[in-house]
């Protein structure tokens, strides 16, 4: 199926592989980056923030990019086809699978981002 | 019938109420305890739910679920009842994970792990409250105690089951654990991580009092009544074997500090850190040949000691001269 005059900009948006790694690598992303900022903390002061900025601003960046990822994937899976399994090797069978795979794999990205932000929420010394 | 003997078997370690973290008498350890029935609880009833599905499904005559009802039925049974469910639980389980608080005025004791024993120091900072013991720790119940936790060999690791979570010990640092215990009683707490040889004859007794039990006990060990007659043939014997280069007995010349103060042995209730019976035939032979009741133990033998000389030392640390 070709798409000769899109209209709007998320539909030249192409599911790739290279999309369909963002979410996990989002998480893994946050996953090193909240344990080196919990390191961090530690070291110099001792305890955790009240509010710690820094570490929700990672998370909001961690989240949005993994939502942004999730919309595209959303969008290109509502391309008309077969129901899955997406097997054929045609060009709509890659795209719909890419984008399946892409939705399913932020919705646990960001499960697994939230699950790993959560602890900061109850902890206060470091200890 | 063996199998009944066998469950029996399992069974009766439920009757274990002085060292088993099921049988909580503290703040912390009865929080663990009622986390670890809740999460297993949870986990039995999905269990149950899982296999209820599985059972309906297997029996299912074929095409009774069309196939927009199938992947409907894993995403809400296969990804968001689960993970909402397990949200659930981590957000129940997660504010076990705050230490307790602590106030500057909290009964503070340290403890040191040794190659194999404990050395007990009630108000560590404090000058005039200063009491040091060994392989005992008595606590008031309803109060706050802070234990500052430290080792000087190798690694120990303080666990009083009953009480709280364990807390390693570590040469070079001190670790700090927050407890409140809840009832009186006696129980034991024991080394959680492999130290060496005697490892495992590392034990100490945990003494809960009612409060004014415990500030009137304090009081009187402070003023060093308890420490046994100077003059005797077992008092002389100690001192002439050097035993107070090694260890020390309030209100005598004797202050080593090397192994464990002796100055209340006649009321402890183990010998060699839970590891005997501390009866006079037992100090007796401790004292002569400590590698033969406690393999690795860093007190030398005393061969050269007769059995006599043995047993007088014993009865001047029991207080019976």
């Amino acid at each position: 199926m070709s798409d000769p005059a899109p209209r709007k900009w998320e539909h030249r948006l192409r599911i790739t592989l290279w999309v369909l790694i963002v979410p996990p690598t989002s998480w893994a992303a946050h996953f090193l980056f909240s344990y080196l900022w919990a390191a961090i903390s530690c070291a110099k002061t001792g305890h955790f923030a009240t509010m710690p900025w820094l570490f929700i601003g990672g998370t909001v960046l961690a989240l949005a990019v993994i939502a942004l990822a999730g919309w595209v994937a959303w969008h290109q899976s509502r391309t008309p086809g077969d129901p899955p399994p997406h097997q054929e090797s045609t060009r709509i069978d890659r795209l719909r699978f890419l984008a399946t795979a892409t939705l399913l794999l932020a919705a646990l990205s960001t499960v697994g981002v939230i699950f790993t932000a959560l602890p900061v929420v109850f902890l206060r010394e470091c200890t | 019938m063996r199998y009944a003997i066998l469950l029996a078997c399992l069974l009766a370690a439920a009757c274990n109420t002085h060292q088993s973290a099921l049988a909580p008498f503290g703040v912390e350890a009865g929080e663990t305890r009622t986390l670890t029935l809740v999460m297993a609880l949870a986990a039995l009833g999905l269990a149950a739910i899982t296999f209820a599905l599985y059972f309906r499904a297997v029996r299912a005559p074929e095409g009774s679920l069309s196939h927009k009802g199938g992947m409907k039925l894993v995403l809400w049974m296969g990804a968001i009842v689960p993970t909402v469910l397990l949200a659930g639980l981590l957000l129940y389980a997660l504010p076990a994970m705050r230490p307790m608080d602590s106030a500057p005025g909290d009964l503070e004791i340290r403890v040191e792990g040794e190659q194999f024993w404990w050395r007990v120091i009630y108000n560590p900072q404090d000058t005039q409250g200063r009491l040091v013991d060994a392989n005992e720790i008595r606590i008031p119940t309803g109060r706050t105690v802070v234990f500052t936790l430290a080792a000087h060999d190798v690694v120990h690791s303080f666990w009083i089951p009953g009480l709280a979570g364990k807390m390693d010990m570590i040469p070079g640092r001190e670790n700090r654990l927050v407890v409140k215990a809840t009832k009186p009683g006696r129980y034991r707490g024991v080394c959680a991580e492999l130290c060496g040889l005697a490892h495992a004859l590392m034990a100490f007794e945990v003494v809960a009092m009612e409060p004014v039990a415990f500030d009137s006990w304090l009081a009187e060990q402070r003023t060093g009544t308890a420490a046994p007659p100077k003059d005797s043939r077992g008092a002389r014997l100690f001192a002439r074997e050097g035993c107070g280069a090694c260890h020390a007995i309030r209100g005598t010349e004797h202050t080593g500090q090397i192994g464990p103060d002796l100055t209340r042995y006649a009321h402890r209730r183990s010998l060699g850190a839970g590891t005997l019976e501390p009866t006079l035939t037992n100090t007796a032979a401790f004292i002569r040949a400590p590698q033969d009741l406690k393999p690795g133990a860093r007190m030398p033998t005393y061969t050269d000691l007769s059995r006599e000389e043995a047993l007088a030392i014993a009865r001047y640390l029991k207080g019976r001269e």
